[in-house]
């Protein structure tokens, strides 16, 4: 066993430091939503190649290793960077190169890897949310293109996207996950609609995306017709990984570290005291252990395993620990917890607050925690299906 | 980064595991409980013939030459075994502590009998009402001449009464800093004056109080340097706790191992219990804590095997695994159900160990407790 990373890669965490240095505005916290930042962050990761670091050299990438990609999202992540493509570079570019036409690769990887496309996700509808084979937006069959109709929700970033990995139903008389087709929608099509969902921290994230007799053209299916589930189930082992929510809960707990430790500032709440330095000692292990069972995932990759039951165990346990901090840090915090950024007296801007109401998400997102547990269960320890 | 077992490592421990299925059944485990010695000998010379005690103990005393790293491999298994004999307390506690510290002739003399499997060593620390860390030694040695005379009380000193050696550590000086004054002395287990009585406790795994009445030991008894020892025994009870969270990982992987399988099998409301959701996700919880004990061990256990400053990775690991072991016998007797608390199952072996290791070398508020303090004093925690 080695713990340590690779001078290589330890050489890349410091280039990516002094990027982030250098590019991030003084003071850079991260909060608030500066589209215009991610943007334009965003088009000077692709400059280095590190947005799409981890594609193979033919299609533009570095066949950069899991571990490299690992120490990317943990320091982004850490420092709360925006620019990061999770759609497109990190959904999008793995599943074309496996199912995609080489029209398709040659057409839309490279606007992501030059990071001037905005992808979004069509996956969750009404009706359709862990149960997602039951989904419903129809997609008929009309000569050259599909007619598409319904609607998806919790669409993350539609309102920014120029084009949307589609889910829909192609075959409504197949069984649930055989009748289902993956489709390239661009989002200017007419009749697609777009409208905001605001989430309980206040922020736009979230949509709900509407179809009326909207077309796509057939060369925008990706793999055969109805066996798009298969292409999409590829596509979520790409997204869970778990090294952000570890990352993030390790800078909350180290924001209110420095606060405690400085006599000013925790004087603002009375001073620090022995147990809320427990407190953070209880949740500073937690976010390590996160942290090694995030490391593990990406180390299996790098051996060519594919980490499913690991992935899962990480994804339940980092956005659950990432709960117990910022829930922590609003005990520690006191009455002042609850204040909001635009308080003069709220701490540390009232950064524990959002993270707090952000936090319900992501135990929801990509997997409930109790779906993760079944595929721990099931797939993992090899228990009976129910 | 390498986060898998060397290929050696992997074969040490697929042997270990053959050997432990054989030689050492649960039913020796219980036979063991009754048992005044506390071990098995045979066990115990089977492992020796094998080689185990003296596994990180270089070539040139007898040993095998490997690490720290290996022992723990195979403290996995004998942790998932509930193996009783004394290779934690004579290759970690012993041979450990006196290839860290101990003068050349003591080296000299000692090695080769533990690498062998002749003698057996182990560490005397706790005292009534005191903790693990060296600030805590208070047990008086009294310097009189070219000896030490020790009186007073240590406990939970794991297999003292058949030790042939118990390193005790002892304060020889008062009013000094918090880790000096402190000498680690090597004391035989028949000295005059010393008295080991196994405690009566809930494990029955060979922890012993031991009391010293005028103990006598000469200056050649010092292991290291006099006043010098607090240092040293620091960084053994890091080692002590970082190899018994490996232990504890081995029992909590059986522990799950026999959950799932009793589930597989056990069929209520015309199903196997393991098809039930509510089932399905406490074993599902197991795993998760298990992960991350496994790896949380491993980093403790890599980090002192190169010989780096660990403190902070020490504490993680017994703080993490002393509570997630527990935790995953408590749901694997929930998921048993009425069986597992019989006295006949197999299981409470396991759960009533995880209790008397969970404060072994600190437990989980203890090792927070050091992190807190650290996270306080310093900017990098």
């Amino acid at each position: 066993m080695d713990f340590r990373f690779s001078q290589d890669e330890e050489q890349f965490r410091q280039d990516l430091l002094a990027f982030l240095g250098a590019e991030l505005p003084p003071g850079w916290e991260g909060l608030g939503d500066d589209w215009n930042l991610t943007l334009a962050t965003r088009r000077k990761l692709a400059e280095r190649g590190w947005l799409t670091m981890h594609w193979p050299k033919e299609y533009g990438g570095q066949e950069a290793s899991p571990l490299l990609s690992l120490i990317f999202n943990e320091e982004m992540s850490y420092h709360r960077a925006p620019g990061r493509d999770p759609f497109g570079a990190r959904m999008l570019g793995p599943t074309l190169m496996i199912y995609g036409s080489e029209e398709q690769k040659r057409r839309f990887l490279p606007p992501v890897a030059r990071g001037e496309a905005q992808w979004c996700q069509g996956y969750s509808e009404p009706q359709a949310g862990s149960d997602l084979a039951s989904l419903s937006v129809r997609a008929q069959d009309r000569g050259d293109h599909f007619l598409v109709n319904g609607s998806k929700i919790w669409t993350s970033l539609a309102h920014r996207a120029d084009w949307m990995m589609l889910l829909a139903r192609t075959d409504p008389e197949a069984p649930k996950h055989r009748g289902i087709s993956f489709l390239l929608v661009d989002m200017r099509s007419p009749g697609v609609e777009t409208r905001p969902i605001i989430n309980m921290a206040g922020s736009h994230e979230f949509n709900e995306v509407f179809f009326d007799d909207v077309e796509v053209p057939k060369v925008n299916l990706v793999g055969e017709r109805d066996r798009g589930w298969y292409v999409a189930v590829t596509l979520l082992d790409f997204e869970r990984s778990g090294i952000d929510h570890a990352a993030a809960s390790r800078r909350l707990l180290d924001d209110l570290s420095a606060f405690l430790r400085d006599d000013e500032s925790a004087a603002l709440i009375g001073g620090a005291r022995r147990w809320m330095w427990d407190l953070l000692a209880e949740r500073y292990v937690e976010a390590e252990v996160a942290r090694l069972i995030a490391y593990r995932v990406a180390w299996m990759q790098t051996g060519g395993l594919a980490p499913n039951k690991e992935a899962s165990i990480s994804k339940v346990f980092g956005t659950e620990t990432f709960q117990r901090v910022a829930d922590t840090g609003l005990k520690i915090l006191g009455p002042l917890g609850q204040l909001t950024g635009d308080d003069p007296r709220a701490p540390l801007h009232g950064r524990f607050q959002e993270a707090w109401r952000h936090s319900f998400a992501n135990t929801i997102a990509a997997g409930t925690s109790e779906v993760q547990r079944n595929i721990i269960a099931g797939r993992g320890l090899g228990l009976p299906r129910g | 980064m390498n986060l898998d077992l060397s290929e050696t490592q992997q074969m040490l421990k697929a042997g270990a595991r053959e050997l432990l299925a054989r030689e050492c059944p649960y039913d020796l485990v219980r036979e063991t409980e009754g048992d005044p010695a506390g071990f098995s000998r045979p066990l115990w010379r089977q492992m020796s013939a094998l080689g185990w005690p003296g596994l990180a103990v270089p070539e040139r005393y007898g040993g095998a030459g490997g690490s720290f790293m290996d022992l723990a491999v195979l403290l996995e298994e004998t942790g998932r075994a509930l193996a009783p004999a004394p290779l934690f307390s004579t290759a970690v506690l012993g041979a450990l502590t006196l290839l860290d510290a101990a003068s050349d002739p003591m080296k000299d003399d000692l090695l080769p009998r533990i690498a062998a499997g002749q003698a057996l060593a182990t560490l005397a620390v706790v005292e009534p009402g005191g903790g693990w860390e060296p600030q805590d030694v208070k047990l008086q040695a009294r310097r009189d001449g070219e000896r030490f005379v020790i009186n007073g009380v240590k406990l939970f000193v794991p297999n003292a009464h058949a030790s042939d050696f118990i390193i005790t550590a002892v304060r020889t000086a008062q009013d000094a800093g918090p880790e000096e004054g402190v000498t680690l002395l090597l004391v035989p287990g028949a000295a005059e004056g010393l008295t080991p009585v196994p405690h009566r406790n809930l494990a029955s795994d060979g922890q012993c109080e031991v009391t010293f009445d005028g103990v006598s030991a000469p200056l050649s008894a010092v292991v290291g340097r006099v006043d010098e020892g607090g240092p040293v025994l620091r960084r053994t009870l890091q080692r002590a706790a970082a190899a018994k969270a490996v232990e504890m990982v081995g029992s909590a992987e059986a522990v799950l191992d026999m959950t799932v399988d009793y589930l597989k099998q056990r069929v209520q409301f015309g199903r196997p219990v393991g098809a039930f959701q509510a089932v399905q996700h406490h074993c599902a919880n197991m795993s998760i804590d298990l992960e991350g004990s496994r790896l949380a061990a491993y980093q403790a256990v890599w980090k002192l095997s190169q010989g780096q400053e660990a403190a902070r990775e020490a504490s993680t690991a017994k703080a993490w695994v002393s509570d997630a072991c527990l935790r995953i016998c408590s749901l694997a007797h929930q998921c048993h159900g009425a069986v597992g608390f019989t006295q006949e199952h197999n299981l409470q072996l396991h759960t009533r160990r995880a209790r008397s290791q969970e404060q072994a070398y600190g437990d989980a508020g203890f090792h927070r407790r050091l992190l807190a303090r650290g996270l306080a004093a310093s900017q990098t925690p």
